[in-house]
This record gives C-alpha cells, structure tokens and sequence, in this order.
C-alpha cells in the first residue's frame, strides 16, 4: 500500500502516526511534538526501546499503550544495552533463518538525564562495539519526569529544584555537557543535532540516522513548558531561538566531518531566548553577558571545526 | 552414544551453551567466572557455535543487552559472579518480571569488602527473591546436565522464567574431572527450537514494560507469583524427561545414606562432595548421620524439604552466607519450611566456607558435632561459625 503522504514544500509528511494520539505529555510539551515527528520519519519497521522518563511515562500505563510499532522499556540507564540485544538478537536469527529477512531500524530513545548521565556508559558501550542502531536524546535539559532536577545537560545559569537560584547561587554553576561531541568522539557514521523549531529537519535527521548503517546518534532539543516555565504555546518559537542565538547550533557530524545546517547571518542575542523562560528570570544582566560570551565561544569553536574539517 | 571426556567445569559449561545452539551470548568477564565467556568467545570465533557474542562494557549492561535479545525470541546466555551479580541486580528482576526466560551461569563468589575472589553463596542470598528459577550445582557432570535443562524449563511457554545455575566459584568452576558428553541428536530431542510468541517484532507490534499503576501492580505481581509457584510442576516433569534421554536423574532434593539418620546435614553446592565423605566415615565409626543436599532453590521445594528431614532428630544447616543480623540464611529459610509441621527435627545453623575457605573432612565432622551439641541444648536461635582464628 502506498504511503499517504502531506506536501509541505519540497517535504512530504507521512499521514500515518505509529504514536497514537491519548498520550498524557503537558500541554505544548516539546518531547510530545519532537517524538510524533520522529516516529513519522521512522515508519512502521521500526523496533524501539526506551528509557524510563516522560516519554515512557507518557505512552505506556498499563493495561493501555500508545504504540503501534513494537516498543520496550526496561530500565533507566540500560537501553543502549537493550537495543544492542534487540539489534544483536533480531540479526543472529534472521542470519539463521530463524526469523524472515527484513530491514529493521533499532531505535534507542531516552532524556537527557538517561542519556548524559546515568546511561552514558551503556551508550558509550553500544557505540564503541558499532551496533546498528540510532539513539535519540530528547533533550529537556534536566530530569522532568521526576520533578525538574538538574542533569548534566541543564545550562549554566538555569534556576532547578536541586540547583535552584538562592541568595548566594545563579542556580546551575556548570556549563551545560556537549553529548554530541562525546557521541562523535567515538567516530560514529553519524552525529547529529535537532530542534523541533526546524521540524523537517528534524525528520530528516532521524530518518538519516535510522538508515545509517552503524551507531548514530541524534540529539534532539525539546523544550518543556513546565519545566523551563515557559507559556504552552511556545516551545516551537523557543526552538528557533536556541538555534537562532547560537545556543544550540544545528549541525551533523559524520566520522569526524562537520557540517552546520542552519548558518545565520548574525547569532540574536541570547536575552531573546532567556528572557520568556522562568528559569532564567533570576539572572542580572551580568549573568546575561557571561552565558553571551559562552555562547559566543562555543559557536566560534563549532564553525571552526566546520572550517577545519568541512563535510564534502 | 555419549562419550566420557575430562573437562573443566566452566567448559562443560560453555560445551552445554553450544550444545544447546544459543543465538545470542552478552557476558562480561569477572573471576571465577572468566573461563565461561572465554571458551565460548573461542567457540564462536571457530564458528562451532553460531552466534551473536556481545562483549558489553559491564554486568548490568550484559543483563540489558539480554533483555532486548530475549525479547526478540533470542535463545540468550549470559554469566557471572558475586560483584557482577551484585551489579546486575535491578535488572535481574526485571528479566523475571517481564518474563524472559534468560539462562545465566553463576560461579558463586563472596561479596566486597574485604575484596574476594574466592568462593562462598554471599551473591546468591542477595538475589534469593528476585523471581528466577535457581539450581546448585554439585560437579561437572551436574554443571553441563543443569545448564542444558536450564533453556529447556526456562523457554517452556508454560515457564518463561530466567534461570540461574549455581556452581561454586574455584571448588567447581575451576575443577577438572570426567563426565558424560551426550551426542548431539540427544540434545536436540530434549531441547527443541525457542519459540516465543510474545517477541518483539513489526509484524505484529506489541508493548513490552509498561508502567503499573497502583491499581494493577498487585495483580501483576501477583500473576507472576502464580506462574512461578506454577513452574514446580514443570521443573519435576523436565527433569523426569532429562533422565528418560540421558539416563541422570535430578530432584529438588537429594538424600545421601539418610534413611534412619538421627542427624542429617543439609548442603548447596560442591561442597556436598566433602560432606559426602565425612558422611561415610562417620557412619563407618557407628554413627547415626546422613547427607540432605538442596538442588532447586527456587521455588523452594517445601514439600520435597519436609519428606527429607521429618524422621530426623537433628537437621544442622550448613550455610556459606551470612544474613547479616539473623545468621545463616539457608538456616533461617529450612526452619520456616518446618515451623508448622507437628514432626519436625531440631534445626542448627552453622556458617562456613566464607570467602574461599576450605571446607575439610574434619571441618565438616566438628559442625556435625557441634550442630548436635547447640540443638541438644536447645538453644536453636544460635548460629555459629566454623573455623575461625581467635
């Protein structure tokens, strides 16, 4: 049967979603829209496993589920070690004839928190040993599903419940951890940032790294309402701003190559992105100027990478 | 026709995994059980054994990693030891409570600090309730025949339940003596093809792991309870049809010269190979004593336990654990099984064999003795420790 498809300009959306709708994500959750996106780009020969957080929360209580593709959910910290024996497991049989021959795409998919901490090593493990598989981080920078606590990937400056602002902290004091060099690092086929403020890119992200043949890893940016205190309506414009600031630059990385995908003329200034974000409305404008000139270097050090080792 | 061969015990362990033509083996090595991932990642590179071997970056990771291939309806192997297991853990119960029937290996070994390598059952109290079907071994030949019954029990759409085989870390880990090797066609007449009807696949989408609500948890934990208690029944039928094609018989229960002993001594594991002999010599000096060995240890044999014991005066319970704050867990375990019988021995708890010491002969003659002398005077709730310096 063909695929029903939407015409957005030159990209074609699928009609179909194998993430049903009656999912208990917040109102304008970023997760909630990125993950939809992501399941469109992945199509039905899919086999997903995912970490314990929102998104697993969300879709799966018993005795009901939202997914229509098969999905599993173990652990916490272990579904980089989960797919590698989902993927491992599926390809010994079929090479047996104990299965059909058919093309899987593995999916790894976790938060933050799972992914820049307390999974990093099980990941740094399924990347290191070239599974086939890609693994999504839904990046909400810091433990939602528990109640906002900070992670490894919280920025500096941000005001959370266990690196809250007081009368003698900004909040978080540490800068915020660079998953996608740590996935490159290991010279993976394919690195690659995304924000649900660039959808199509998004999709066609996920949709490259699922046909990579190998480890790739996809480090999407979702923002959260509640967690950010942030209005429902805009976690896509937030999207944007992050890349449109420089605060999280779109690019891919593929054995080491680098390409930016989204390039402005001139970066905003971050206060655009701060300042509708109640997690950042504590900070002088000091704080402001430093978190610009961290931004600031950090993107100058990206582009020259992208310089130094362009992506033909 | 099965042939007599000398081989190590974690070898026959790995020769019952080829044997048994698993599809996925995700193991990370830690003494004493180094040998078993080793020789299998031999036997697969030789391309004796087709499968996949992941060589994960730990112990949780291997227990991960088995998950997802169990849930792919992989047949799956993984092994470990005491600080492995230890790391495991959370996982472990994850793989019974989802229901996948994993078969894991076990060199027993005592638990940090102070560091150990060496052998005692400290891993395995720590894993007691974790839902798994888990077996002793005594030898070699006990190490191949459990391990290959293991899948069978496991992946019995009845079952599906993960399995641990218990061997001693060094006293049989690393002990060479003969056993029986079946022929292949032996194997594959008790072990058919895993066929697993809830795998994940794109076909036929389902959902593995969701949440439980307090509104379902009871009854799910419940179900699992129920089906496990339920898997006795096939555990004994197995084993009945492991000794119909290669002619060795298991029981949740072992009795060695027990008929009409006033005292019995009750063991887990190699060490029962000792108590053997000093069961011998004793009886050969005229005294009344016998041998009781637990092979499953979960689900606890209750029934098989009390038929074994109930004519004897004295049961002393050798454990090489200790239940910190309550003694000896075995101990603590055979007097619940007992406490409503109206016969019932006097029970003795005695620890040894802690972290690698060596059981003698006349070790295990002084925890006869004594065990008589502390259910002779009565006091029951003691518990002492075998060999101790100072």
């Amino acid at each position: 049967m063909e695929e029903q498809v939407i015409k957005f300009g030159k990209n074609m959306v699928p009609v179909a979603d194998t993430l049903a709708p009656g999912h208990s994500f917040c109102i304008g959750c970023g997760e909630a829209l990125a993950l939809k996106l992501a399941c469109k780009a992945l199509g039905e020969n899919v086999i997903i496993s995912m970490a314990t957080g929102c998104a697993e929360i969300c879709t799966s209580p018993l005795p009901v589920t939202s997914w229509r593709v098969p999905w599993i959910h173990t652990l916490f910290e272990n579904n980089s070690a989960v797919i590698s024996g989902v993927e491992a497991g599926s390809k010994i049989l079929m090479a047996k004839g104990k299965k059909p021959q058919k093309e899987i795409k593995y999916v790894a998919m976790g938060g933050d928190g799972a992914t820049s901490d307390i999974g990093l090593q099980a990941l740094s493990g399924a990347m290191e040993r070239g599974h086939d598989f890609l693994y999504l981080c839904w990046d909400n920078e810091a433990y939602m599903n528990t109640g906002i606590q900070r992670s490894s990937a919280t920025p500096y400056g941000a005001s959370t419940t266990t690196a809250p602002a007081g009368k003698i902290s900004i909040g978080q004091k540490t800068k915020k951890k660079n998953m996608v060099e740590i996935a490159a690092a290991h010279d993976i086929p394919y690195a690659a940032t995304a924000s649900i403020g660039y959808p199509f890119d998004l999709m066609n992200k996920v949709k490259k790294g699922a046909e990579t043949k190998g480890p790739a890893y996809v480090h999407v940016f979702v923002p959260c309402p509640t967690g950010w205190r942030h209005a429902s309506d805009m976690a896509v414009e937030l999207g944007r701003l992050a890349v449109e600031t420089g605060v999280f630059p779109l690019y891919e990385v593929e054995h080491g190559r680098y390409k930016m995908n989204v390039s402005p003329s001139t970066l905003k200034p971050v206060e655009e992105y701060l300042k509708p974000q109640g997690r950042f409305r504590h900070l002088p404008e000091e704080e402001i100027k430093k978190i610009q000139e961290m931004v600031n270097e950090e993107y100058e050090r990206l582009k020259a990478k992208v310089a130094a080792f362009p992506l033909a | 026709m099965s042939k007599r061969v000398g081989l190590e015990a974690s070898y026959a362990v790995a020769e019952a995994v080829r044997m048994a033509d698993v599809d996925l083996i995700a193991a990370y090595p830690i003494t004493p059980q180094t040998h078993i991932p080793e020789r299998l990642a031999e036997i697969v590179a030789n391309g004796e054994l087709d499968a996949a071997y992941i060589p994960v970056e730990s112990e949780h990771s291997a227990m991960s990693a088995c998950l997802g291939s169990a849930a792919v309806g992989a047949r799956t192997f993984t092994t470990t030891a005491g600080q492995g297991l230890e790391l495991m853990h959370e996982v472990v119960y994850v793989a019974s409570s989802m229901r996948y029937p994993i078969v894991m290996a076990v060199c027993n070994r005592a638990l940090s600090a102070p560091l150990s390598v060496w052998g005692d059952h400290s891993d395995v109290m720590a894993v007691r309730d974790v839902g798994w079907i888990q077996v002793f071994c005594e030898n070699n030949q006990e190490a191949f025949d459990l391990m290959l019954w293991a899948f069978r029990v496991a992946e019995d759409p009845r079952v599906l339940f993960p399995v641990m085989v218990h061997l001693d870390g060094f006293t049989l880990s690393h002990v060479t003596e003969p056993l029986w090797l079946p022929e292949q066609e032996e194997v594959d007449k008790f072990l058919p093809a895993f066929k697993y009807q809830f795998a994940l696949d794109p076909d036929k989408p389902m959902t593995h792991g969701a949440f439980g609500i307090p509104d379902i948890y009871s009854e799910a934990k419940k179900a699992q309870e129920v089906a496990f208690l339920n898997s006795k029944e096939i555990i004994l039928q197995s084993w009945k049809e492991f000794a119909d094609v290669f002619g060795r018989s298991y029981a949740p229960v072992e009795s060695y010269k027990a008929d009409g002993a006033k005292t019995l001594l009750l063991t887990m594991g190699s060490f029962s190979e000792t108590a053997k002999i000093v069961i011998d010599e004793m009886q050969a000096k005229g005294e009344s004593v016998g041998l009781v060995r637990l092979r499953l240890w979960r689900p606890f044999p209750y029934e098989e336990l009390r038929q074994a014991v109930k004519s004897a005066e004295t049961l002393v319970v050798f454990d090489r654990a200790v239940s910190s704050g309550m003694g000896g867990p075995v101990c603590s375990e055979v007097k619940a099984a007992l406490f409503s019988e109206a016969v019932k021995p006097k029970v003795a708890g005695i620890v040894g064999g802690l972290g690698g010491r060596d059981m003698s002969v006349k070790d295990f003659e002084r925890v006869i003795n004594r065990g008589k002398e502390i259910a002779k005077s009565g006091s029951g709730e003691i518990i002492e420790t075998v060999g101790i310096r100072g």
